[in-house]
């Protein structure tokens, strides 16, 4: 069904829609891009070691910012969920699923520098009762589910619905996977008060290091959302081109 | 036009339930298979430890509690995959009945379903691992009944949505699991406790957990049903 | 006995799916004892019209009444409606009788198991009652689904292509309960593919194209034979018509 008018109006959409797209490497990912390799030189040349965990204490640099992250962008996707569920807004939708996978990345990030730690210090790969690592753990799960399933879903309108659903049950879900890791931790060991690294009592530098690492991964986290963003815009732009072009 | 009146709530809800109980005693295939996968899960999973290094009483509760996840996500499989053959989902929304009668009917109907299986399997984890007929036993039942509850209630609504996507039964579980979590850690370490014969009020902070899991999630699952039809 | 307001008013319905727009501004009025035969080609938003009318998508914007009742808001006016489709909406491992019965308690109809048997020999089925469906043929599936569609009476019955798969004796029998809805004051909706059948059976004819409704005619003042040549020419001509394509930038 592609008679000569449809495709000559079909290429001028194509023209002015995609020959000249905003470019994904812009200023804001360079400059946070930047400021994470900043910190880690910081981090590893201009910050005092700690005394007793030695060089891989360093890794929370790393560690605890992704955290950070990771918790923003699933927050993100949480309240997006809910804003797509009451407006049928597709950006917000779009924005979740952005969100969603940037939380996976950061998300993993912590899964791995956790146990890289863990060993050097406790001598084990995976330690339970470390409430944040084990919960953390349980958000991956979460998150997967949610991009798998959206994976699964075709119809646009759909996708955004169930996903919505999805993240605000996840949402639901995630204070009772606190409570109950936290009760079966405080059971085998009780929190440890020993090599908590943002415990106030920090000295200056390292704290300062912790404070530019938090600002410069939050940027990242940012930045990252932002290019999958348009990553997915110019996505469905394409995808409402082919499902036009030619038809009904 | 007789003036007929549509059944409330909880009267649509039940209609429901006997209905797919109704199916499913027709057929049988699905509670077969999942008692049959519970009971040789059971037996394989006590040759995967050595019996001399720990004894099988203590295996017992984990033991039990990763058979009834996955034996009820086989039972959940089949919950609204009824509906979609012939698109019996579209007379039942045509119908005067709430969308949430719909979830609360096939919910209990699950939940009926796997307490069935559930009935066999626990004394099949009595015979095999040597526990104790008695008292803890009940109670046991009893956690497992509302871990059910909880599972039913998340497994209904992962059911519905899963059956519209691509790669259904690998879906149903990857969305499910996450939601088990925390009613297998409370259930398994209240079990793991009154099995051990210490008095509940010890188990008592786990089955706060369980108890405010199901409440929260009947009430949540119950009102995103409708978002996962199409309308 | 027949009320005056509409069985069926549609204004200015829309419904899209993402950008396309299935139903694209339908007004439609149907009076009880009327039968409307909705033709047209595959894709035209017939069945999306058909769904809207029973409640089972929600307009984009305008709205649909069933006896002045929107369905979206008032759930208990469902009962007015019958819906049958393509697909039976049975269940198969059940016999027909324990499908309609169940259909049947779903209406809340008082004495579930007499209406149930009622219409299953309306539809000339009561002697496979208690086969499985599953046993049955797609014919006799399609008989068992109307009878489930109409066990509680409806006063607007919305059929989506019914005659396919029934033989004769199926197809007579449900030309006889059209027959008999109509004159008990029941307003149908028919969507078929065949122009005859459609124009045998109703007071009404509508053709619908890329979700508008390009004609509507009174039956009696329709000659068949050049009805169906100009519903060809229509149709034909419909199929060269370009699309419109915008796509609505909401970056």
């Amino acid at each position: 069904m592609t008679s000569a008018p449809a495709s000559a109006s079909a290429r001028t959409v194509l023209s002015s829609g995609l020959t000249a797209p905003k470019p994904i490497f812009d200023w804001f990912f360079a400059l946070a891009g930047l400021s994470v390799l900043a910190v880690a030189v910081r981090a590893i040349y201009f910050t005092p070691m700690e005394a007793l965990q030695g060089a891989a204490q360093k890794i929370y640099y790393i560690h605890v910012p992704s955290a950070l992250g990771a918790y923003i962008a699933v927050g993100i996707t949480a309240l997006t969920s809910v804003v797509y569920l009451w407006l049928h807004d597709e950006r917000a939708d779009r924005l979740a699923e952005a969100s969603a996978e940037v939380a996976l990345v950061f998300i993993t990030v912590v899964l791995t520098t956790g146990p890289i730690w863990a060993h050097k210090i406790w001598g084990a790969w995976w330690v339970w009762w470390d409430m944040r690592l084990t919960f953390t753990l349980f958000l991956w799960f979460i998150v997967a589910a949610y991009l798998v399933l959206r994976d699964g879903i075709e119809d646009p309108a759909m996708r955004g619905r169930y996903g919505a659903v999805l993240a605000i049950l996840g949402a639901l879900l995630i204070p009772f996977i606190h409570l109950s890791v936290y009760l079966f931790s405080a059971r085998l060991h009780p929190m440890p008060v020993v090599l908590k690294p943002d415990k106030p009592s920090l000295p200056p530098e390292m704290l300062t290091t912790f404070l530019l690492a938090f600002v410069a991964f939050t940027l990242l986290c940012f930045a990252l959302i932002r290019a999958r963003y348009r990553i997915a815009v110019q996505r469905d732009l394409v995808t409402a081109f082919e499902g036009d072009g030619g038809s009904r | 036009m007789s003036r007929a009146r549509a059944p409330g709530t909880f009267g649509a809800a039940w209609l429901v339930a006997r209905k797919d109980l109704a199916i499913e005693f027709r057929t049988r295939t699905a509670f077969f298979s999942a008692l049959v996968f519970a009971v040789l899960a059971l037996c394989i999973f006590y040759f995967a430890w050595d019996e001399s290094i720990i004894a099988p009483a203590q295996r017992a509760p984990g033991v039990l509690w990763v058979v009834l996840a996955f034996s009820a996500l086989l039972g959940l499989q089949r919950s609204f995959s009824i509906e979609e053959h012939d698109r019996g989902i579209d007379a039942l929304l045509v119908s005067p009945i709430s969308r949430e009668s719909i979830y609360l009917g096939k919910a209990i109907g699950n939940l009926l379903f796997l307490c069935a299986i559930q009935l066999i399997t626990i004394p099949a984890l009595a015979l095999f691992y040597n526990l104790p007929i008695g008292r803890p036993l009940m109670v046991v039942t009893a956690i497992v009944l509302l871990a059910m509850i909880g599972i039913v209630a998340v497994g209904t609504l992962f059911s519905a949505m899963a059956v519209n996507t691509r790669l259904a039964e690998l879906l149903l579980p990857m969305l499910s699991l996450p939601f088990f979590v925390p009613i297998l850690m409370n259930a398994a370490q209240a079990t793991t406790r009154v099995l051990g014969d210490r008095p509940l009020a010890e188990s008592w902070p786990w089955l706060k957990i369980l108890i405010a899991f199901d409440l929260v999630f009947v009430v949540a699952c119950t009102l995103a049903f409708p978002f996962t039809l199409e309308e | 006995m027949f009320p005056t307001c509409p069985a069926v008013e549609a204004s200015r319905v829309r419904r899209t799916f993402g950008r396309r727009r299935a139903v694209d501004g339908v007004d439609l009025s149907l009076y009880a004892g009327e039968c409307l035969a909705l033709f047209g080609p595959n894709g035209a938003g017939k069945t999306t019209l058909l769904r809207l009318v029973a409640g089972l998508l929600k307009p984009t914007s305008g709205s649909v009444r069933v006896c002045g009742h929107s369905l979206r808001e008032d759930a208990s006016a469902r009962a007015h409606v019958g819906l049958i489709s393509h697909q039976s909406m049975l269940y198969r491992a059940l016999t027909p009788r324990e499908n309609v019965e169940f259909a049947a308690r779903l209406y809340g109809i008082p004495d579930p198991r007499a209406a149930a048997l009622n219409a299953l020999e309306r539809m000339r089925i009561l002697d496979r009652a208690d086969a499985p469906v599953r046993a049955l043929s797609r014919g006799l599936q399609q008989r068992v689904s109307i009878a489930r569609s109409i066990v509680h009476e409806p006063s607007v019955v919305l059929l989506d292509e019914p005659y396919t798969g029934l033989d004769a004796a199926g197809g007579a029998a449900l030309t006889d309960m059209l027959q008999l809805l109509r004159s008990s004051g029941a307003a149908l909706i028919l969507v078929t593919h065949n122009v005859d059948e459609g124009l045998g059976v109703a007071s009404h004819a509508a053709v619908m194209l890329d979700g508008k409704i390009v004609r509507h005619d009174d039956c009696a003042t329709v000659e068949p034979r050049t009805y169906i040549a100009q519903y060809r020419e229509l149709v034909l001509r419909g199929a060269e018509h370009e699309s419109s394509f915008d796509v609505e930038a909401t970056a």
